[in-house]
């Protein structure tokens, strides 16, 4: 029964890259990267053999028990618990329990992150290798290290399998986990300054951890290597026992989810409130836009864009702040203008075959498009100024401000009329109503990448008058060409706005069911 | 299409300023219920044009043909069920013929309203409910079917008094402030029919509407399209549960491998038979029975 589990799951693999070529060009970039990291890891892990006994412990020990927690956290943080095995499957299928659990197990060591767990905790073996008795201690510290890291991961996601079903949980924690990634920069800065400051207590931090459930199993090579061998087997029995702990609340656990299902609906609830569609004018266009609008607030995809904008200041100021130079700040107007105006440049591939209702309602392509236009400007205009003003209160040149927002403006609207084309034409591969925006969407990817370039490069073509004051005031210092610029931006930008709806709406009445076929093909 | 009456190819329910009425034979239907009551709207005239008529529909996706030129009328006022196998062909030529998916070939009238070449008059005569595509389920289930109402340009009162109705007929009342997406399958269902309900439109074209829906809600659903049909307009389903079709339609065409194999009364089309023996007769591929003898409890 193991062995049909563990067959089980390597069929899955298989089938799961069959499915498309490009999931194993995937599945081969992934795995290159993951395998550099891991030589790295294992070069520095044998290394280590000749480093001093104290340094090699407190970095196995505190990288140990870093790796357990990743593996409690990341699967809930992700939403991406890997459900090729989902107990949740086995339920008709009277599978005895011990079977059940060692199959599962042993099916989580399958995949990538477990794989390249069990390596580089194997590769400790070479760190402890100085005694034939070190050596062996820290193949057994290594292996209960790795079932108790996939142990504890079905513990936490087992646990938390009525939390991370329900659709809020799954909306939050997708947008939430974009914060870290976006600032990984600056908490790298900090974590690496605060471990420099703390260097000489870590050493005492990896000692108290090492009579943890949390880091006994990663010193036993260690402490073996070191000679204490009374520590080391009362840290293999804490470590063994921590497994056998895990592993009966993993059976409960599982036990309990076999035969309660997790319930994921929603309380029902009766409202006589319209929200934004009786704010919004009564017509097509409005309710276009109020329905847009609603979605850039409940619908995760879109607020993961949104996150993004105010990170994406944190970041510049602290690089300012590192650096000295407030002058890049200038760009953060400009920039926030291309990243909105851009994020509805694949909106109708957002909606998905939602699409059809537009359709079947016959609603006007031109309505369709300054709707979605003007929810995206009602949204981003008020934001656009704010970081095309603030920047000036930090480097005091106001003599900048005029130009700085005309460019931001000319962006922002020039960007809007070409994302309306190009949405109304081009369906990308973004993530599905309902998936994490961290998901690695479905469809062709080539496409899409070409759709972004070459619209990115045209939106330079169509600001090439502002850049062009941009640089006369450099060169000449004028102010007046800031104020022509303002005016450009304004009124140029208006132009390709309302050219870019018309068109992008001619271009949508005209090929409407093509695009609904096409988005059909991602489902 | 007659010279002499050239109003006729107006469509009833549109106003000639192409605006909806405020009044349509819906809103009595959804105000009284009850299935008894006589219509008070006059059956059109029938004459004139059918409520759907689909000529040489053909479809293929790749070398693979899906539709293979289907031909049918669909009299005004009549309750029409379509069925088939799964893979039939049926959803693609309900999509072919509500013009969400262009035909390879064929055209498709609604009553007398090109579907292809005028697709803006046609469709504010038809209310749609596909099957397989999603909704926007990120909006309540009042905010949907309003959404729906808006984009068809109509006026906001009364897209607000209808949604009201229709939630309430569709026992839908309690859930009106939850998103759709924590509906359940067959509430979805439900608040795509009242979004396809909406505009009152003259021809309904729902595919495989009761699909996940309890049976008290089917009822539900089945009263109202019969107040529909005896009020003046025209129901198209798609099914495969042959004996719903039997009881609700009183039309019905058989569809199979992208063809149509019988169309017609319901009685014209199962003679003598039950319409089950009569479709799995037109279609065949039933097995006997034979070779699981171990599937006995004995």
């Amino acid at each position: 029964m193991v062995a049909h589990l563990v067959r089980l799951k390597l069929t899955l693999l298989r089938n799961g890259l069959k499915r498309s070529p490009w999931q194993l060009v995937g599945l081969i970039f992934g795995g290159l990267y993951a395998l550099g990291i891991l030589g790295f890891l294992v070069a520095g892990l044998i290394a280590l053999r000749g480093a001093e006994a104290e340094l090699a412990q407190t970095i196995i020990v505190l990288g140990g028990v870093a790796a357990l927690i990743g593996w409690a956290i990341l699967p809930i943080v992700l939403s991406a618990a890997d459900l090729t095995l989902d107990p949740a499957r086995f339920t008709t299928s009277a599978i005895p329990m011990p079977q059940l659990l060692t199959g599962l197990a042993i099916g989580g060591l399958l995949g990538i992150p477990g794989a390249a767990t069990a390596i580089a905790a194997l590769a400790t073996v070479a760190t402890w290798s100085q005694t034939v008795l070190s050596a062996l201690g820290a193949l057994l510290g290594a292996s209960i290290a790795v079932f108790t890291c996939i142990v504890l991961s079905k513990v936490v996601t087992s646990a938390t399998v009525s939390l991370s079903s329900s659709r809020k949980f799954k909306d939050a924690s997708g947008i939430i986990a974009f914060i870290p990634l976006m600032l990984l920069g600056p908490i790298f800065f900090f974590v690496s300054q605060g471990l420099q400051d703390s260097a000489a207590f870590l050493p005492d931090f990896a000692r108290i951890l090492s009579w943890t459930p949390l880091g006994a199993t990663w010193s036993v090579g260690g402490d073996l290597a070191a000679g204490n061998v009374g520590a080391a087997v009362v840290k293999l029995v804490v470590a063994l026992a921590t497994l056998a702990l895990l592993t009966w609340a993993w059976k409960v656990l599982l036990a309990r989810a076999l035969v309660t299902p997790a319930y994921s609906g929603g309380s029902s609830k009766s409202s006589k409130k319209l929200g934004l569609f009786g704010v919004f004018p009564g017509t097509p266009t409005g309710a276009v836009a109020a329905r847009a609008l609603t979605y850039w607030f409940r619908d995760p995809r879109y607020g993961g864009s949104l996150v993004v904008i105010p990170l994406l200041a944190v970041l510049l100021v602290f690089q300012a702040s590192q650096s000295g130079n407030f002058e890049i700040l200038a760009i953060l107007g400009p920039l926030t203008a291309f990243l909105m105006a851009w994020s509805i440049s694949a909106d109708i591939s957002y909606d998905n075959t939602a699409f059809a209702l537009h359709l079947s309602t016959g609603v006007s392509g031109r309505a369709d498009r300054l709707g979605r236009a003007w929810a995206c400007l009602i949204l981003s205009a008020p934001v656009v100024v704010i970081f095309a003003v603030g920047p000036f209160f930090f480097t005091g040149s106001w003599e900048w401000l005029p130009m700085v927002l005309g460019l931001s403006t000319g962006v922002l609207l020039s960007g809007l009329g070409l994302s309306s084309v190009v949405s109304a034409r081009y369906n990308v591969a973004v993530p599905l109503p309902g998936d994490s925006p961290f998901k690695k969407p479905p469809g062709n990817t080539a496409q899409t990448l070409l759709v972004q370039f070459a619209g990115m490069g045209v939106l330079l073509l169509l600001v090439i008058p502002e850049i062009a004051l941009l640089i006369a005031q450099s060169v000449t210092g004028q102010v007046l060409f800031g104020w022509l610029a303002l005016a450009v931006g304004a009124i140029l930008g208006g132009v390709l706005f309302s050219v870019g709806v018309r068109l992008g709406g001619r271009w949508l009445d005209a090929r409407g069911p093509e695009m609904l076929a096409q988005l059909g093909v991602n489902r | 299409m007659t010279a002499e009456r050239p109003d006729q190819d107006l469509p009833a329910t549109v106003h000639d300023d192409g605006r909806y009425p405020t009044t349509t034979p819906l809103d009595g239907v959804l105000a009284d219920q009850a299935p008894t009551r006589l219509p008070v709207v006059p059956v059109p005239s029938a004459g004139d044009h059918p409520a759907l008529s689909i000529q040489g529909l053909a479809k293929a996706f790749g070398g693979k043909i899906a539709v293979d030129g289907i031909s049918l009328d669909v009299p005004a006022g009549s309750f029409y069920g379509m069925v088939g196998p799964n893979g039939a062909g049926k959803t693609t030529t309900l999509s072919m013929a509500t013009g969400l998916l262009r035909p390879d070939f064929g055209t498709a009238l609604v009553h007398g309203v090109d579907v292809w070449a005028n697709p803006l008059e046609a469709k504010k005569m038809m209310g749609i409910l596909p099957d397989g595509v999603r909704l926007f389920d990120r909006l309540t289930g009042e905010q949907l079917v309003t959404y729906a109402g808006l984009l068809r340009g109509m006026d906001r009162d009364v897209v607000a008094s209808r949604v009201g109705d229709l939630l309430r007929a569709l026992d839908l009342g309690k859930d009106t402030g939850t998103l759709v997406v924590d509906y359940s399958a067959g509430m979805t269902k439900k608040i795509a029919l009242a979004s396809a309900l909406i505009h009152a439109p003259k021809v309904l074209i729902l595919d495989e509407p009761f699909e996940s829906v309890d049976p008290v809600s089917a009822a539900n659903i089945r009263s109202i399209l019969d107040s529909y049909v005896a009020s003046g307009g025209t129901v198209i389903v798609s099914s495969h549960v042959m004996d719903l079709v039997q009881r609700m339609c009183d039309h019905v065409a058989v569809v199979s491998g992208g063809r149509l194999l019988a169309a017609g009364t319901v009685d014209e089309v199962r003679g003598a038979m039950s319409l089950e023996d009569k479709f799995v007769e037109l279609v065949g591929g039933r097995n006997e029975t034979e070779g699981l003898e171990w599937l006995r409890t004995s």
